[in-house]
């Protein structure tokens, strides 16, 4: 059976989660059994509702206690539940909680681990796992060799894919250890769309002159539904906010469209968006290293090409 | 306070990455080897910064590596490390790594464990949360600040879409990102003090693999940039909408 951990904050769903659980399905379709997932916690959705995803069971730890995210706490219950359960698989999202909680996992269930995979295992000899290395770089190829697997999926990587279905829910005693850790405050910008979830991104660098100049970006992410990013020296020049900032050293995005404005395309800044699916770069320098990198380029002065790309946006949009 | 900073040697960030043996090894050929970008930049350099503030702080290294890792050992002395620790175990298995420090830090009670964000080579993010299972203790990551106040640590760390603050006892694993503190070069003091310095070497004790590198592969490159004249916005948007079906 392959099982798929549910993350979720502030009771709601993850939608990388919903993701590992339509790549969990396709995984337990492959190898000839089904799929489960495993909740931490009470959340406001209606957990049968899984079963659109792919989940035929989900099993659920309903303690409100675990509604705040620990580590350590979460891997405890997680490991007590699995082994309970019983998977030979375990799938976890690739977020900031599933890095935190699936090693540990790992750890107490005797289980070899690939991080970051980017595909379906192949299983019919052994069960292999490709994952991103070099920051996207390149591809390897890890067989586990333990009798139980543990996957985190890269986001975005997959796809979130609907099916019929309603899952059956069954709740888990399991005990929770006390919490040690305090959470003292919680910052978050509201109403934006967390760039790592963010399917449209529209990104600026040094291109556009000065933070005086990013209503141009913001008009076209607007006119898209996109979320913004910058590059590592906007960022520094403290032109955007730092969790704004993508690439090796910033966060590491995986979005269908990352539109570039601006930004020459240094192999560090690559290294945080060369997972993005479709790329177009507007950039006035024809020799910007980021041409290489890209589906689609416009060789032009961003403060003409990007109004007009979102005028020409904006006419689609009330055409359709 | 003693602080266990875990070191791993990687790739240059410019590194032509390329593969040898039929796919199976990484091309090391004129490789420049430093210090993982995180566990310099962000935990040993925020190690530093705290045994500044209390000269009482103790910083130890621990690397999992062959001798050629001993170049990089050295760097991070000379940046303000106080002894280092080489176990002497080439693998690559996260599992396998994890045991060996896990082993160096119940030797060693440390207070504060850190660990960079992920390495650069093999992405895995996975050694703090490891160390959490094998050593039962608490883990924040990723984190952006810590401060420790007595017994206590407070740790900033990234959720989506924003940050939470935690407080928490010692002893805790941190792993550690951008925002932590800012890249330092040694100063001349430091790497003639570097060379001194005490660098223990362990034997290997663990060899049983979770996991094996079947095979490496290179992306297919791109087909290639289509130009869209600056003037022809609209056909951008199609394309956009009707080939890449992305919008």
């Amino acid at each position: 059976m392959v099982l798929i951990y549910i993350d979720q904050a502030d009771q709601e769903i993850k939608k990388a989660s919903l993701e590992a659980i339509s790549y969990g399905a396709a995984l337990a379709k492959q190898l000839g059994t089904h799929a489960e997932a495993l909740v931490l916690g009470t959340v406001k959705e209606d957990l049968s509702s899984l079963g659109k995803y792919g989940a035929s069971k989900v099993h659920q730890v309903a303690n409100d206690s675990l509604n705040h995210f620990d580590a350590r706490v979460n891997s405890i219950v997680a490991a007590e539940a699995i082994k309970t359960i019983g998977a030979d698989v375990v799938v976890f999202a690739h977020n900031t909680n599933g890095k935190a909680v699936a090693p540990a996992v790992a750890v107490k269930l005797n289980a070899g681990i690939v991080t970051g995979a980017s595909a379906l295992p192949k299983t019919d000899n052994g069960f292999v796992v490709t994952k991103t290395v070099f920051s996207g770089k390149a591809f390897a190829s890890l067989k586990i060799e333990t009798a139980i697997k543990v996957i985190t999926i890269n986001q975005n990587s997959f796809g979130i894919q609907l099916t019929e279905g309603t899952a059956s829910v069954e709740s888990l005693a399991i005990s929770v250890p006390a919490s040690t850790i305090k959470i003292t405050a919680v910052n978050k910008v509201e109403g934006e769309i967390p760039l790592t979830e963010a399917s449209l991104v529209v990104s600026g660098g040094r291109g556009l002159k000065g933070p005086e100049n990013w209503g141009i970006l913001l008009d076209l992410a607007k006119s898209l539904g996109a979320s913004t990013a910058c590059s590592r020296p906007v960022s520094d020049a403290d032109w955007r906010p730092h969790h704004e900032h993508v690439g090796q050293t910033g966060i590491q995005i995986a979005p269908n469209l990352y539109i570039a404005i601006g930004i020459s395309g240094a192999i560090q800044h690559l290294a945080g968006v060369n997972r993005s699916k479709t790329i177009v770069v507007i950039n006035k320098d024809p020799e910007a290293p980021f041409f290489k990198a890209a589906d689609y380029g416009v060789v032009g002065d961003a403060f003409e090409v990007v109004p007009a790309l979102t005028a020409a946006i904006i006419k689609s949009k009330a055409g359709a | 306070m003693k602080v266990l900073v875990c070191i791993s040697k990687t790739p240059d960030t410019t590194a032509k990455i390329a593969f040898t043996e039929g796919n199976t090894k990484f091309d090391e050929n004129g490789v420049q080897w430093i210090i993982n970008p995180y566990d310099e930049w962000y935990s040993l350099v925020r190690a530093i910064e705290l045994k500044e503030k209390d000269p009482t702080v103790t910083i130890h290294l621990v690397t999992v590596s062959g001798a050629d890792a001993e170049p990089i050992i050295r760097k991070a002395l000379a940046l303000g490390g106080d002894e280092a620790i080489r176990v002497n175990n080439t693998s690559n298995d996260s599992m396998v790594v994890a045991q060996e420090i896990a082993a160096v830090a119940k030797e060693g009670a440390y207070d504060l464990i850190l660990t960079g964000k992920e390495t650069i080579d093999y992405n895995s993010a996975s050694i703090g949360s490891m160390l959490s299972a094998l050593l039962d203790q608490n883990y924040i990551a990723p984190a952006t600040k810590l401060e420790i106040d007595g017994t206590k640590a407070l740790v900033t760390r990234e959720i989506d879409g924003g940050e939470e603050t935690a407080e928490t006892n010692l002893p805790v694993i941190v792993s550690c990102q951008k925002g932590m503190a800012e890249q330092r070069i040694p100063n001349m003091r430091g790497i003639m003090a570097a060379r001194t310095k005490p660098l223990k070497v362990v034997e290997a004790s663990i060899q049983t693999a979770t996991t094996s590198i079947q095979q490496f592969d290179l992306p297919p490159a791109k087909s290639g940039v289509k130009l869209i004249d600056p003037t022809q916005m609209d056909e951008l948007v199609r394309l956009l909408k009707e080939e890449a079906k992305v919008i």
